[in-house]
């Protein structure tokens, strides 16, 4: 069963009062959740949430459910999201997240065995002056080449 | 003509985004002057300068503020920092390089609809952006910027940052609100517009970032001064984000009015060598787009574009050369309207998929001539029957990218491949 940190759990308790509305809390509280549980929330998870914060489950769900940044699936450590939108595209973004799962034999959206990456491709980031760009967890990495990808991934600790 | 920096004058300086970098630029001199005037003053002052709405309605700013109904109720200013316009990249660098312009703004802002409290709501994906305005946000916290009686004028007023979980719907701003409302990101029925009933059912104004920091300017240039730059309807500078086939795309600050052909040519350093321009999308990819021809005609102003039946939008400037495919570039666009529909209203919910599925038909080589047709046709039906602007925004694309280069789409039905690349995309995802 999962249980959020003490720390965690005072972030969240600081949430519910920091808000006009206590529901305002549950998008600041899934992304803690999110990070605790290894970069995805479970449904596990959504019942831990509601417990913790006196929201009934469906509600904390369907907030959940309707924002992509909330990962349904397990990911691997760095989730490394391309840009496939308009201008990521035009300057060869699709081309590279396809080399990037041959290379690391995996299908968009599945873990490496390593359990280190998964690879997803996401919309606009707003860095398309510098494209292609992809994001690996919380850090943009912007005007990519082929090889200055492979190289930001392979240099990942 | 050239650059005209007003909002961007000092962002290459790197000590700008703290307080003390600020101040050392007269930072925060407007909020004291602001804080002297009658909120009335501010709200004339804004009205007679023109400004308009920098998130992409271009509504004008004065005239949204005095729709707040004189009731008594708490008001809420929203600063709008959810930028998904697709190619628009502005909002996130005057964030990151210039926080404390923003929240002088919000301040002036909130003083002038005299609001308590405000939040910029920004987009999930943006932490970095969100971190250096949380920390400047305590800087301005800590010189007696915001908070209780600010510089003992009697004002009070606090300022939170929210941060969105990636959702474009949430860009327009009854969405916005039903997102810090702690709900899914929908979009509500209008009217009652949210100068009425916005947050928590309460008087609020929504504003986007550019928009809110322009307020500064107006302040210390007053109207005369400011409507210089600009033309009589679309006074003042505006940020440009330009993408795509230019030497140096990047974002650029001109008076609105300015000739494309002089941002693609002079600032951007033109097309790629051997290039020939093909098209642009002018104001974020909802913005129908431009052939060649019409481009070099257009200047960057609300009522030239929207004389086009295109509109200025965000200021997303996407430009397109020769070796593009529309086919291709219009199943990108489709697939992302697709992505991002809310499903609330079944002519959206629906009609993009529909979009979506007939465009990758066409890659997949199965369509006929007439699905060109049909395409338009399911795009037609969108317009104007939803609760927002996203089913009109994936509509207008497919509206111009197809009677525009209406032959690229017939060339690939009949050959199966595209006339400009001379590929099939009937393995490509999107």
């Amino acid at each position: 069963m999962f249980k959020l940190s003490s720390d965690g759990e005072a972030f969240v308790q600081s949430e519910l009062k920091r808000y006009e509305t206590k529901e305002s809390a549950i998008i600041p509280s899934l992304y803690r959740v999110q990070k605790e549980n290894g970069g995805w929330v479970s449904p596990d998870c959504i019942q831990y949430l509601s417990t913790l914060m006196d929201i009934p489950a469906s509600r904390i769900n369907e907030v959940f459910q309707f924002y992509t940044m909330f990962n349904k699936e397990p990911v691997g450590k760095f989730h490394v999201q391309v840009c496939c939108n308009v201008a990521c595209c035009m300057a060869g973004s699709r081309e590279m997240i396809d080399k990037l799962c041959e290379d690391y034999g995996v299908e968009e959206g599945e873990v490496t065995s390593d359990k280190r990456f998964t690879f997803t491709r996401v919309e606009c980031l707003g860095a398309c002056d510098k494209a292609p760009m992809m994001q690996v967890n919380e850090t943009y990495h912007e005007g990519l080449t082929m090889d200055s990808a492979k190289k930001i991934l392979r240099e990942l600790k | 003509m050239a650059e005209v920096k007003i909002l961007t004058e000092h962002y290459h300086d790197d000590n700008y985004r703290t307080v003390d970098g600020y101040l050392a630029k007269n930072g925060y001199e407007m909020l004291k002057k602001a804080l002297k005037m009658q909120p009335t003053e501010i709200i004339t002052l804004v009205k007679d300068a023109g400004l308009r709405g920098r998130g992409g309605a271009g509504f004008p700013t004065g005239m949204k503020w005095s729709f707040l109904p004189n009731n008594g109720e708490e008001r809420y200013l929203l600063c709008n920092a959810d930028e998904g316009e697709p190619c628009t990249f502005k909002d996130r660098m005057m964030m990151e390089r210039a926080p404390h312009q923003l929240i002088e703004g919000m301040i002036i802002s909130a003083f002038a609809v005299q609001s308590k409290k405000s939040y910029i709501y920004i987009r999930g994906e943006y932490f970095y952006a969100a971190d250096v305005l949380r920390k400047a946000i305590k800087e301005a916290y800590d010189k007696g910027f915001l908070g209780k009686n600010i510089l003992g004028s009697g004002f009070s007023h606090d300022l939170d940052v929210y941060c969105g979980a990636g959702a474009y719907i949430c860009g327009e701003e009854t969405g916005m609100i039903s997102s810090l409302e702690g709900l899914k990101g929908q979009p509500k029925l209008k009217p009652p517009f949210p100068a009425v009933k916005g947050y928590l059912a309460k008087p609020t104004v929504v504003n986007n970032v550019e928009t809110l920091a322009s307020v500064i300017y107006i302040l210390r240039d007053g109207v005369q001064e400011y409507r210089k730059n600009g033309t009589e309807k679309s006074p003042g500078t505006k940020l440009f984000s330009v993408s795509g086939d230019v030497m140096k795309p990047g974002n650029y600050e001109v008076p609105l009015g300015y000739p494309l052909k002089d941002l693609i040519e002079k600032e951007c350093g033109g097309l790629k060598p051997g290039r020939k321009l093909k098209a642009v999308i002018p104001g974020g990819t909802s913005a129908p787009v431009l052939t060649a021809e019409e481009a070099y005609k257009a200047t960057m102003d609300y009522e030239c574009l929207a004389n086009m039946k295109s509109m200025l939008g965000s200021g997303a400037i996407t430009i397109i050369d020769d070796t593009r495919c529309m086919v291709d570039l219009l199943g990108v666009i489709t697939h992302f309207y697709h992505h991002e529909s809310c499903g609330q209203c079944t002519p959206c919910r629906e009609g993009t998929g529909w979009l979506n599925k007939i465009v990758r038909s066409i890659h997949a080589g199965n369509a006929t001539v007439n699905d060109i047709d049909t395409l338009c046709k399911v795009a037609d039906n969108m317009k104007g029957r939803t609760i927002c602007a996203l089913s009109d925004a994936a509509a207008l694309p497919v509206l111009s990218f197809v009677p525009k280069f209406r032959s690229e789409f017939e060339y690939y039905i009949r050959e199966g491949k595209s006339q400009v690349r001379g590929i099939s995309y009937a393995q490509m995802h999107h």
